[in-house]
């Protein structure tokens, strides 16, 4: 396919490997250059193209919060399946959600099976659609996604306001990146060189909205696409800047993303939502890092129309999906990784979405599973 | 989550909806965010809505970077074998 199959040519991907092995090897210092990749659609292609293994060990990628599933709070996600067993309600998600576990690890896949009526849309625009067919029913659109995603959502509602679908509102549990990237980097829990900076989110609110990266922390940050080559090129425009001391932003997604986003979108964003809190998964609330409907959609607000109490519950015993998405550890410093968390029986959100990061490594990285527990024997840890 | 696939648009109606083929399934998305877009063009399409026009020339200037590269690269290989 065109756009795609180009971007894969592995005979080019080696040699970009073979520099970024080339440029590292200049710096002094003996430890792998350490870059998080912020989005999990950057975890699972790393994954997936076996490219942790070829940059080892001149690079060492950590994953960071980028999936919006796994950072959606247990709390958050109760109140969604609140929502569902409510009377008369159609609770209409991306299928990626039916599985994430909330507290006590319920789950909307459960409270399908006990009759509450959860439907699985690729966009909202089909949950729009479901709301005209049954004028009789709430239709609650499930809003889970970060700025790529959001703007459909707002537009969807305001195509319901325009058509007069009064049945139609949105619960909307939508997060901004940048706030999570900052609360990573204030919190020092992990040092780190580089950041991948998320592809589509950056096509919505453009490259340039990372500039604060270099200009504050003075780390460089490369927005990326989501073939071999272009994670490749990112990374190695990374390794260069860290080697240079140059910090800077570079897109080098430039066929997708502008500096300045798109302009659109960002209306449509403004137009719908206001910046507020939110809670993350294994961060807390992060200040102005939230979509809530402005008050004038109130009536289009599922938070404000079926208002519904739920106790915050602490995670599951020995889960650290939080430190997994926080960047402190990766999947495999997890002591229930692999033994008793699997994506048949997954404790935590970072195993049950296809993005998270457990799931990655469970599902390609043998060869780092299989070393780490090597390791792990011979020093008796 | 935020996964996006390059789409070329087939036909565009009035309703700025524009018919895609997708995974072998034609599909009707929203092109209200990229009103630019026109029959022909690809663009990366998430959630049923196309976010962003794709650009040809600087898909290709990406690529022959990676071929200039590759080809200063295979230059270095015999510097890079000493310092291994």
């Amino acid at each position: 396919m065109k756009f795609i199959d180009e971007f894969r040519d592995p005979a080019l991907a080696r040699k970009l490997v073979a520099q970024i092995h080339h440029d590292a090897a200049r710096r002094a210092a003996s430890h792998p250059i350490r870059l998080m990749e912020f989005c999990g659609g950057h975890t699972h292609a790393i994954s997936r193209f076996g490219l942790r293994e070829l940059l080892t060990p001149a690079v060492e990628l950590r994953s960071g919060p980028g999936c919006p599933v796994c950072v959606t709070a247990a709390a958050d996600l109760d109140r969604a399946i609140a929502l569902a067993d409510a009377p008369g309600v159609i609770l209409a998600t991306f299928g990626d959600m039916v599985r994430v576990p909330g507290s006590r690890r319920q789950t909307l896949q459960a409270a399908a099976a006990r009759g509450a009526d959860i439907r699985i849309v690729y966009s909202p625009l089909d949950a729009l659609d479901i709301a005209r067919q049954q004028p009789q029913r709430e239709v609650v659109f499930l809003g889970v996604g970060f700025e790529t995603t959001a703007p459909g959502i707002a537009a969807a509602l305001l195509q319901a306001e325009t058509e007069g679908t009064p049945n139609f509102s949105v619960l909307s549990l939508h997060k901004l990146t940048p706030p999570a990237m900052r609360a990573i980097l204030e919190a020092g829990e992990v040092a780190l060189e580089g950041i991948i900076g998320p592809g589509h989110v950056s096509a919505v609110i453009g490259s340039a909205a990372w500039e604060f990266l270099p200009r504050e922390y003075a780390i460089p940050c490369a927005v990326a696409g989501f073939e071999p080559l272009d994670i490749l090129s990112a990374i190695g425009a990374l390794v260069q800047a860290v080697v240079a001391g140059e910090p800077a932003v570079v897109n080098t997604y430039a066929r997708g993303v502008r500096a300045e986003g798109n302009p659109v979108a960002q209306q449509l964003l403004a137009r719908v939502f206001e910046v507020g809190p939110a809670d993350w998964r294994g961060f807390g609330a992060i200040a102005n890092s939230g979509l809530t409907l402005r008050e004038s959609f109130a009536h289009r607000d599922a938070a404000r129309l079926f208002p519904v109490e739920v106790a915050s519950t602490p995670e599951p015993p020995g889960c650290r999906c939080g430190d997994v998405l926080r960047g402190v550890i990766a999947p495999t410093g997890c002591a229930l990784f692999r033994r008793v968390c699997s994506p048949r029986n997954p404790i935590g959100p970072c195993m049950v979405s296809a993005e998270g990061a457990c799931a990655a490594y469970f599902q390609y990285e043998r060869w780092n599973v299989e070393t780490f527990e090597r390791s792990n024997v011979s020093t008796g840890a | 989550m935020c996964l996006a696939i390059p789409v070329q648009i087939t036909a565009i109606d009035e309703q700025q909806m524009a018919t895609v083929t997708l995974g072998g399934v034609e599909r009707h998305i929203s092109l209200i965010m990229t009103p630019e877009a026109q029959v022909g063009d690809y663009v990366l399409v998430h959630t049923g809505y196309a976010i962003a026009v794709l650009d040809p020339d600087e898909a290709q200037a990406s690529l022959e970077a990676f071929a200039t590269l590759a080809a200063i690269q295979e230059e270095l290989e015999p510097c890079a074998d000493e310092i291994y």
